[in-house]
């Protein structure tokens, strides 16, 4: 076996990119991409604060059957709340304008991406969007689910759906600007030699990512337009009175939905090759397969957003077409897992936070995917549409797949941020904590769903209570795995120990450079001349 | 300013070199009109839906627009192009003069799209009561209009909300049209834009070419569905 | 008893059927999860890193196992595809002698109508082994009209008839639930499917008292908003006899040609198109009638007689 060069003593540099410049206009009107990483990471941690609140008293209340703390009244607001905040203003934003802003551009050997000023702009669009939307909360909040569907939310609901809408819409613009910023940085400052097969498969995902940021978010921002002009002026576009049709509005949504639920997970699943092949100091088997399922991902999830349609009433030969394509989807992610697998055979497996993390994520997204197969199908589809089962399927794959893998990227990429090492066995434990808690809040809702509990439900038939207590208890440790990681990485960021430009081990441009990296990345232009991971010679080559 | 007038461009840090910088702010405009696309392509399917449920009321309602203010837009925006194409082609030979004057050109004409509808289509639609929302209530040439094609009030509203909506929307974005070839304006006195700049003009002209690209749908889609008796 | 219910009973004819898939596919998670967690766990273990900087020998890929684990599972999903398309096709299309009873959906109740007469809320009465067909409208949001021992949902939309079916095979008292929220009383939109024995079912409809069947409710409201003026009238001004126009196939003014159906009957009264050869002068009868009326009406026009018996236009 051959060996990397770990550094024995290793110190800060003198001069970096958080030390360059002081003050708090050198943060607010900064165009340096991993300073607005920064900026992005506290706010949406914020919102992230908010959408478990939610969550947290939502399971509370489902303790008792007849609801243990609320009214339906304000548990609609609650569940609405949490899907609105943790889907717009925290998962969409998470990887993507943490992880992405600060890693593209080293991770090609740029400077910075193609527009700094706009990258800056963005973030200012999304705090904008996101306090019009927490004021929306604070005045009464809206209770239309995160769905928004018509007649509900244009004609019948109360609440602040309109200023809701309007939050949004607003922070939707900050998500497409940063998507066309990305596919731009990575088409055209790529350092010499940085070939789209050299490329690490982060950014793979964060290209097929940012398409579909371009193509699916315009449709939502004009959908919430739409919404909002029917609210105020209620002229028939959705409401069947006046010969509007409200599936039509459905149909715009999901156009829109499917796509999103692709951003929320392709970028998670970027992180993961990175962590794997760091965590296994080894080439991602199947490179090209794993960067080529990446872009068709992305394309074939344009096709499928009937499958959340099946029972509208649409026409019974379309559902089908979207059902065969949604099986058609779950195929490149299958190879996905096989691949992450395949390279942990014969690796230097290490058991740091990173690669724990990435460990769930392969055995929970697995579940989660594979439960999806029961939604896409048709026949399954009508008695589980709807119900928890539903609800425990998308957990799954959003908290057991993109949030592990956006915590798992903090882990791993925390050194080379904040130039300090996090302490390692409270991360190992607060991601067993996650692991266990996660699977014992989501587990029972197979259960729940298959039973028929519906979801949205502020009250419910008694005998479902036992399994409501179960998925209760798991929450609670789920929150203080959640809560650990802030605490130490909070220490660790003032007092954690000095970890060197490459405290891993790992192969990539951003191990090249210190901890914490210089303001413009790199002293020189680097020339790439190897593969992705060239941790060494190939020398098992099979098949 | 001499710098500029001799040709020296200001390539921002992040990039190695002018051309990259070049190809990196053509592309992003490429990509914002994509994006463009999809934003109007949901209307585009709303309006696609209800126009086939109900196409007397499209019918009825498309023949109480006023053809002749849409013909104008057409020829105003298709000339609005033109000058705009030749203005780019000015500011690559570094022709400031010829640049402004194209500009102004087309400012002119967005400009004039943009007042002449509100002032006079717009407000003679809301004369006659066919703003949905607001004062919905067709009477007299125009009720007879839409009994002759027995259509129905509703679907007409709706027909007159996609109406409004599209080209409400559209005109925003010549709005935003006009006030980027203000600021090209502006550039160019500065001598930003002939020094070496001129792909902000090509830019420019991408957005405005899609913008006239849009109306050349909306026309025929609004205004000529059912033909003319 | 159990500690917690892990299946809903099996009650209707579709539910066996709907299960069995339900366990291959359960089955089938099982089986990959474990075969990945127990790869992860054992290379885990394994290959685990014994020097702090060591690097294993590299390995780029192998083609056979890409495709190979790429083409299983592409058929094992057409054939989860197949078999479940075709549960869901025979989950959505009833028997021709269902019988049919009617369900309103409102902010926050369910208003179920038997042809018979009698009116329920939030509860159905069904006699077992016999193919019922819901045909369902909402008068406000969307809501879905779910009775998970029957494995069956289906969502109640307004300005449309949406309709589902079952044979219900066990007596007995299941939930019904509301499936699609529809706001604050969402959660209390629920009630109860009781399957009666045939005939403790017919004593039940029979107890109903004074109750009139909807066909003849809506004889009632057809002469009394004036429809048989012009249905049919007289001279050139008369509309189409409805006599068995159900079911048959409608030619419009506008050149399309329209099934007689619920739906086509429904909208015919609330926003109606000019049929070929008629004047266009009916009148929508829209914010005059609720559901349950329009209902009543599809009912008397129903039973007017089957297409075979239709005159044509003099």
């Amino acid at each position: 076996m051959s060996t990397v060069a770990l550094e024995t003593t290793p110190t800060l540099p003198e001069v970096h990119y958080l030390n360059a410049d002081y003050g708090w206009r050198s943060w607010l009107f900064t165009t340096d991409h991993k300073r607005i990483a920064w900026l992005y990471l506290i706010s949406i941690t914020f919102m992230f604060a908010i959408g478990g609140l939610s969550a947290t008293l939502m399971r509370l209340n489902l303790i008792e059957p007849s609801g243990l703390l609320f009214e339906p009244a304000s548990y609609n607001k609650l569940f609405t709340a949490h899907g609105l905040v943790m889907i717009f203003f925290f998962l969409t934003q998470s990887i993507p304008t943490v992880l992405g802003n600060f890693l593209i551009p080293i991770m090609i050997g740029a400077r910075d991406v193609a527009f700094p000023k706009l990258n800056l702009l963005s973030w200012y669009i999304y705090v904008l969007g996101a306090t019009i939307f927490v004021l929306s909360l604070l005045t009464g909040g809206v209770d239309t689910g995160w769905t928004l569907y018509t007649p509900l939310s244009t004609t019948y609901a109360n609440t602040n759906v309109l200023s809701a809408t309007v939050g949004i819409f607003i922070a939707g613009f900050s998500s497409i600007l940063t998507g066309l910023n990305f596919i731009v940085t990575i088409h055209k400052m790529r350092a010499p030699g940085m070939t789209w097969f050299r490329l690490p498969l982060f950014i793979w995902s964060m290209y097929a990512t940012s398409v579909i940021f371009v193509l699916a978010m315009p449709v939502i921002a004009i959908t919430l337009a739409l919404i909002a002009l029917e609210r105020v002026w209620h002229v028939g576009i959705f409401d069947p009175g006046l010969g509007g049709d409200p599936i039509l509005f459905q149909h715009l949504f999901w156009f829109f939905g499917h796509p999103e639920v692709y951003i929320l997970i392709l970028p998670s699943m970027g992180v993961i090759s990175e962590l794997v092949a760091a965590g296994c100091r080894k080439r991602i088997f199947g490179y090209s397969f794993v960067a080529f399922s990446s872009v068709s991902i992305a394309a074939i999830s344009f096709m499928v957003w009937g499958h959340h349609m099946f029972l509208t009433g649409q026409s019974v030969y379309a559902g089908l077409v979207f059902s065969a394509l949604s099986f058609a989807v779950a195929i490149p992610s299958a190879v996905k897992i096989f691949n992450w697998t395949a390279t942990m055979h014969k690796g230097s497996v290490s058991y740091d936070a990173p690669m724990l993390y990435a460990i769930g994520f392969i055995g929970l997204f697995t579940i989660g995917g594979l439960t999806g197969l029961f939604l896409a199908s048709m026949g399954t589809d009508v008695h589980l549409h709807d119900t928890y089962f539903v609800v425990a399927h998308f957990h799954y794959v959003m908290v057991g797949g993109a949030i592990m893998g956006y915590l798992g990227g903090l882990h791993l990429w925390w050194p080379k941020m904040t130039g300090r090492l996090y302490p390692e066995a409270w991360a190992r434990f607060a991601c067993l904590l996650v692991f266990v808690g996660f699977n014992l809040t989501f587990g029972p809702q197979f259960i729940l769903g298959y039973v028929g509990m519906p979801r949205r439900y502020a009250v419910y038939p008694a005998e479902f209570q036992v399994l409501n207590v179960l998925s209760s208890a798991g929450a609670s440790i789920l929150a203080v795995g959640y809560v650990i990681p802030l605490i130490y990485f909070i220490w660790s960021a003032l007092k954690g120990p000095i970890a060197g430009p490459n405290p891993w081990g790992a192969k990539g441009l951003e191990w090249t450079i210190a901890s914490p990296p210089p303001t413009h990345n790199f002293e020189r232009t680097p020339i790439v001349t190897e593969e992705a991971y060239a941790y060494g010679p190939e020398e098992a080559h099979v098949g | 300013m001499s710098a500029e007038a001799h040709g020296a461009t200001l390539v921002a840090e992040q990039f190695d070199d002018f051309e990259q910088q070049k190809h990196a702010d053509t592309f992003g405009m490429w990509i914002f009109l994509a994006t463009e696309v999809l934003f109007f392509g949901g209307l585009f399917c709303g309006y696609s839906l209800y126009r086939n449920l109900y196409f007397e009321a499209f019918t009825a309602g498309s023949h109480l627009l006023k053809i002749e203010y849409g013909a104008f837009y057409t020829l105003l925006l298709i000339c609005s192009s033109l000058t705009m194409a030749l203005g780019v082609r000015a500011s690559m030979l570094r022709r400031p003069t010829s640049l402004t004057v194209y500009l102004i050109l087309t400012w002119i004409m967005g400009a004039a799209f943009v007042y002449i509808k509100l002032r006079y289509e717009w407000y003679g639609d809301y004369l006659e009561g066919l703003v949905p929302g607001l004062n919905f209530a067709p009477h007299g040439e125009s009720l007879e209009i839409i009994n002759r094609f027995h259509a129905t009030l509703p679907h007409v509203g709706l027909f007159f909300i996609f109406y409004f909506c599209m080209t409400g929307v559209h005109a925003l974005h010549m709005v935003v049209g006009v006030g980027l070839l203000t600021t090209l304006l502006i550039f160019t006195r500065q001598g930003k834009v002939t020094g070496g700049n001129y792909n902000w003009v090509e830019i420019v002209g991408l957005y405005w070419h899609f913008v006239d690209i849009v109306w050349i749908f909306l026309f025929p889609l609004l205004y000529l569905i059912g033909g003319r008796y | 008893m159990h500690l917690f219910p892990i299946r809903p009973p099996e009650a209707s004819t579709l539910a066996p059927q709907w299960d069995h898939l339900f366990y291959f596919l359960t089955l089938l998670t099982v089986f990959f999860s474990t075969l990945i967690f127990a790869l992860v766990f054992y290379f885990a273990i394994k290959y685990r890193r014994r020097q702090k900087d060591e690097v294993p020998p590299q390995n780029e890929g192998n083609l056979i196992l890409e495709l190979g684990w790429t083409i299983i599972p592409s058929i094992i999903c057409v054939f989860i595809f197949g078999w479940s398309s075709q549960l869901f096709m025979r989950s959505q299309r009833p028997p021709a002698a269902s019988t049919e009873i009617f369900v309103v959906g409102k902010q926050w109740m369910w208003k179920v109508q038997h042809p018979e007469g009698p009116r329920e809320i939030n509860q159905l009465h069904v006699p077992v082994g016999v193919p019922i067909k819901l045909t369902m409208t909402s008068e406000d949001v969307i809501h879905d009209f779910g009775i998970p021992a029957f494995r069956i949902k289906k969502d109640v939309v307004p300005g449309i008839y949406s309709t589902e079916w079952f044979t219900a095979t066990a007596t007995g008292e299941y939930h019904l639930f509301c499936d699609q929220y529809c706001g604050m009383g969402h959660s209390h939109m629920a009630g109860t499917v009781v399957v009666m024995k045939p005939e403790d079912y017919e004593r039940w409809l029979t107890s109903q008292m004074n109750v009139k069947p909807m066909a003849a409710e809506g004889e009632r409201l057809f002469g009394q908003l004036g429809c048989n003026t012009c249905h049919p009238g007289q001279g050139k001004n008369a509309g189409p006899s409805l006599q068995g126009l159900f079911g048959s196939q409608v030619k419009l003014q506008n050149g399309q040609t329209l099934a007689a159906d619920e739906g086509f009957i429904r909208q015919a009264i609330l926003g109606p198109q000019a049929v070929a050869g008629y004047p266009a002068l009916m009148p929508t009868f829209q914010g005059q009638l609720n559901e349950e009326e329009v209902l009543e009406l599809v009912a008397y026009i129903k039973s007017l007689g089957p297409p075979a018996e239709r005159k044509t236009k003099p």
